[in-house]
């Protein structure tokens, strides 16, 4: 199956993760990124769609292919409607932890990435959007 | 679920990971090593990642939890043939897996066991 240039899943459950990573992976690939590049995207989605499983309760993954001018990049957006972080600043705080992790998902996956953006709302949920160009 | 197994040699316990790890599985595989190591009473474990294309945060605590208590069952953990991509992208994320033993592929890690083995005596 060759995942096409936009499309979404959904993230439910642990196996949820395991399937963002290989769509991720099959993504990256198809793009020709470098291999570096594509283990850097594939462990950004694996964080954030943890995040949404575990934090957000549950949401989808949506992914684009985007170009601006000749480059060429992934954009992914990880969404829920779960409780939303109260402080996003020091939920991007290295080392900031809710108590299950060891606080690197969000500030680590930023680094991974090109761009990263991210909204929340307590109550309203969050959505995660990151890309990175070839 | 799945399970990772654990294979005896001598007195170190080794494991292969060759799946692409769902979260249970790699609390289980915790679990299991430190019921195996208080069962034999192994001295090292040799965890061999070579085929892992990923390791992100929950892995690598995983792998930091594994060292830690084989370290207090008196047993030496050594984590080997990491790819480069996934090393680059380990230590970009925060991660450097502070307290785990690595080497560059199972026969280095092999012999470091051994040698810490040797000096802990019989």
């Amino acid at each position: 199956m060759t995942p096409s240039s936009d499309g979404s899943m959904a993230l439910a459950t642990e196996q949820d993760i395991v399937m963002s990573r290989q769509t991720v992976r099959k993504l990256t690939h198809e793009l020709k990124f470098s291999l570096v590049d594509q283990t850097k995207m594939v462990t950004a989605a694996s964080e954030l769609s943890r995040n949404t499983v575990v934090y957000g309760g549950g949401g989808e993954m949506r992914w684009q292919v985007v170009t601006d001018g000749t480059k060429k990049g992934l954009r992914l957006a990880f969404e829920d409607r779960g409780p939303g972080i109260p402080n996003l600043d020091l939920a991007l705080t290295d080392g900031w932890t809710s108590g299950k992790g060891l606080g690197m998902g969000l500030s680590g996956s930023k680094r991974l990435v090109n761009e990263f953006e991210i909204r929340s709302a307590p109550g309203e949920g969050t959505c995660v959007t990151i890309t990175r160009w070839k | 679920m799945e399970r990772i197994p654990i294979l005896q040699m001598g007195r170190c316990l080794l494991v292969t990971i060759q799946v692409d790890l769902q979260d249970q599985t790699a609390l289980r595989l915790q679990d299991d090593l430190a019921s195996r190591i208080e069962k034999t009473g192994a001295r090292g474990v040799l965890i061999d990642i070579s085929a892992l294309e990923i390791v992100d945060s929950f892995i690598g605590r995983m792998l930091a939890g594994i060292s830690g208590v084989a370290r207090v069952l008196d047993a030496t953990t050594v984590v080997v043939g990491m790819q480069p991509a996934v090393a680059i992208t380990l230590v970009e994320l925060g991660l450097s897996l502070e307290g785990v033993r690595t080497a560059l592929n199972v026969e280095r890690g092999m012999q470091m066991l051994q040698t810490v083995d040797k000096e802990a005596g019989p």
